[in-house]
């Protein structure tokens, strides 16, 4: 029977002393969706994942993951949910095709199972030549893949991806976007948390934005756009002496009196269609050169920076992580 | 399939994983093998001559000793891969797992029986090539043998607690170090108790090391036993039990760091 709400939470609250990691956080993703757990370092992400595949207790609040509630019924709980984190939990002295098998038991597959689904993971995730080497031999990217092919050896219906790609080159993240698409196709339901804002924009569903504890706000990618205004048309002239006489222009399709900077117009407008053309015209009309013309988007950026006052904090550049602990 | 027998299976799943990682990383197995050697024949030749103990060679004594500290130490594998596991994440993956509660830290355990058997046969090959000699019946050498596999078996546990609780593999290693160190020198094990001060010589006599160094010296070359081997028995059932009940608590709690 399918559950309706894959991964379901209500007021969820953890306190470490006095801090407040979780202060009553509400989460919910259907099945067969990408939920997307977006903020900076130390917002809550890991600790809500954490509750929600048992490794955890709450100390407020209900969850319930793939029909299950994670407080009372943790051990069949269990079987359901499979778990990627930041850390890249893969044994080195092992090889990717042991490591593969060893989950596979002890998610207790019935006999033969665990080799032949380590097999197949090895071969979906590009990985079937290096099976048989041992993983402290294998990059970065190698290694977040074989952990995530971990995580889906026992065919989990719900997978939590805590950062999956934090700190991988830019190849290595898109392959395993890819690869992730790939599992959300066939159905499985996602839990995403990353710092990333591109990558909450590409996977996700829905998004919940979370800081200090809490869900600043929630929504699809574009609802979240929306939330921090609309589009904007941004036009950059030939010339600064002009830029008078493009605003004089323009005014008939501004919604909010434009931004300058230097030879950039940004020019919030209320529709997308026909305003380039238009515009086109309006400076023509004037006597305006134009170097560029474009539409803008907000981005996720944007709507951290409206949101909570600060920019997101991209990892600290050292490649590996680390920053994250 | 029944909780036992997922417990059992979760347990030899990974203990397997422990002997792999020891056959890839044979580095690791001269800590079980080269080591008690050097240590036989530094105390043998080095401070042998220098301790007098009445009633044997230096040799018959020593042996007991250097077994028994051994198999204290031999856990330390499991101290410092439990310390390497949680930090590399791959106890949440455990955790997260439909798996045996107590299966990680069993199946160490259970690894370094394995091992501490390879350190006591390779120490008491070279003890008798320097001239160690049993006095006692076959039965009383391999009850020998098992005690110091039990008493091995207990240290593992406090270990495994002592990798649970250190936030680094090293900080695990040297924790170790200082904890039972100076428990395996205060007692009977390299010389008479007799010759410490007042306060060390009580605390050698009650120590469960010189308990068990007693029972093997009992076991292997007919010293008198008293209630030594009972004893050393209990300690390492109680060690174990004790040891096994804090590391088991603390794991289910572990997190990641």
């Amino acid at each position: 029977m399918p559950v309706e709400c894959a991964i379901e939470a209500e007021g969820l609250v953890k306190a470490y002393g006095k801090v407040r990691a979780l202060d009553g956080v509400d989460l919910s993703a259907p099945s067969g969706t990408v939920l997307g757990l977006l903020g900076p370092n130390g917002a809550g992400k890991t600790t809500a994942v954490r509750i929600l595949t048992t490794l955890l207790p709450a100390d407020g609040g209900t969850a319930r993951v793939a029909g299950l509630d994670v407080a009372h019924e943790a051990p069949e709980l269990r079987r359901r949910i499979g778990l990627a984190g930041q850390y890249a939990a893969v044994d080195e002295n092992l090889t990717g095709s042991e490591n593969l098998q060893m989950v596979g038991r002890l998610y207790h597959l019935p006999k033969g199972e665990p080799k032949a689904r380590a097999a197949e993971l090895l071969e979906s995730f590009d990985l079937a030549d290096a099976g048989g080497r041992l993983v402290r031999t294998y990059s970065g990217g190698m290694r977040r893949r074989l952990d995530l092919a971990a995580a889906l050896v026992a065919r989990p219906p719900v997978i939590f991806l805590d950062e999956p790609t934090t700190g991988l080159d830019p190849r290595s993240r898109i392959a395993l976007w890819e690869t992730i698409e790939g599992r959300v196709a066939e159905g499985t339901t996602v839990l995403l948390t990353t710092q990333y804002l591109d990558e909450a924009d590409r996977l996700a569903d829905r998004i919940s934005v979370i800081d200090h504890g809490c869900v600043i706000a929630e929504g699809t990618s574009d609802e979240l756009k929306d939330q921090v205004g609309g589009e904007a048309l941004e036009v950059t002239l030939e010339r600064a002496d002009q830029v008078e006489a493009a605003i004089a222009a323009l005014a008939g399709i501004c919604a909010a009196p434009p931004e300058r900077d230097g030879v950039v117009l940004r020019v919030p407008v209320a529709r997308r269609q026909g305003t380039i053309a238009a515009a086109v015209q309006r400076l023509n009309d004037a006597g305006v050169g134009i170097d560029d013309i474009a539409m803008r988007r907000p981005t996720l950026d944007d709507v951290f920076l409206t949101l909570t006052g600060h920019v997101a904090e991209e990892d600290d550049g050292d490649g590996t992580g680390e920053g994250a602990r | 399939m029944s909780s036992a027998g997922m417990a059992i299976s979760d347990t030899l799943v990974l203990a397997r994983r422990n002997f792999l990682r020891i056959a890839r990383a044979p580095d690791l197995l001269l800590a079980f093998t080269v080591q008690p050697i050097m240590f036989v024949l530094l105390f043998a030749y080095v401070f042998g001559g220098a301790i007098p103990t009445p009633g044997h060679t230096y040799i018959d004594f020593l042996i007991p000793g250097i077994l028994v500290q051994t198999m204290a130490f031999g856990g330390f594998v499991t101290a410092m891969g439990i310390a390497e596991d949680l930090r590399k994440g791959l106890v949440d993956r455990f955790r997260s797992l439909p798996m045996s509660r107590g299966a990680v830290l069993a199946g160490r355990t259970l690894s370094d029986i394995a091992t501490n058997g390879v350190s006591i046969t390779v120490m008491l090959v070279v003890g008798v090539i320097i001239g160690f000699g049993f006095e006692s019946p076959f039965l009383h050498v391999v009850a020998g043998i098992l005690l110091l596999l039990l008493f091995g078996y207990a240290f593992s546990w406090v270990f495994a607690f002592i990798g649970l609780t250190s936030s680094s593999p090293e900080a695990a290693q040297s924790l170790g170090f200082i904890l039972i160190f100076p428990l395996t020198f205060v007692s009977s094990a390299f010389v008479p108790p007799e010759t410490m001060p007042g306060a060390l010589q009580w605390f050698a006599e009650w120590n469960p090391f010189s308990v068990t160094v007693n029972a093997i010296r009992a076991l292997f070359i007919g010293d008198p036993a008293g209630n030594s081997v009972w004893g050393a028995v209990a300690w390492s059932v109680g060690i174990a039990a004790l040891f096994g009940f804090l590391a088991v608590t603390k794991y289910k709690r572990a997190v990641v760091r």
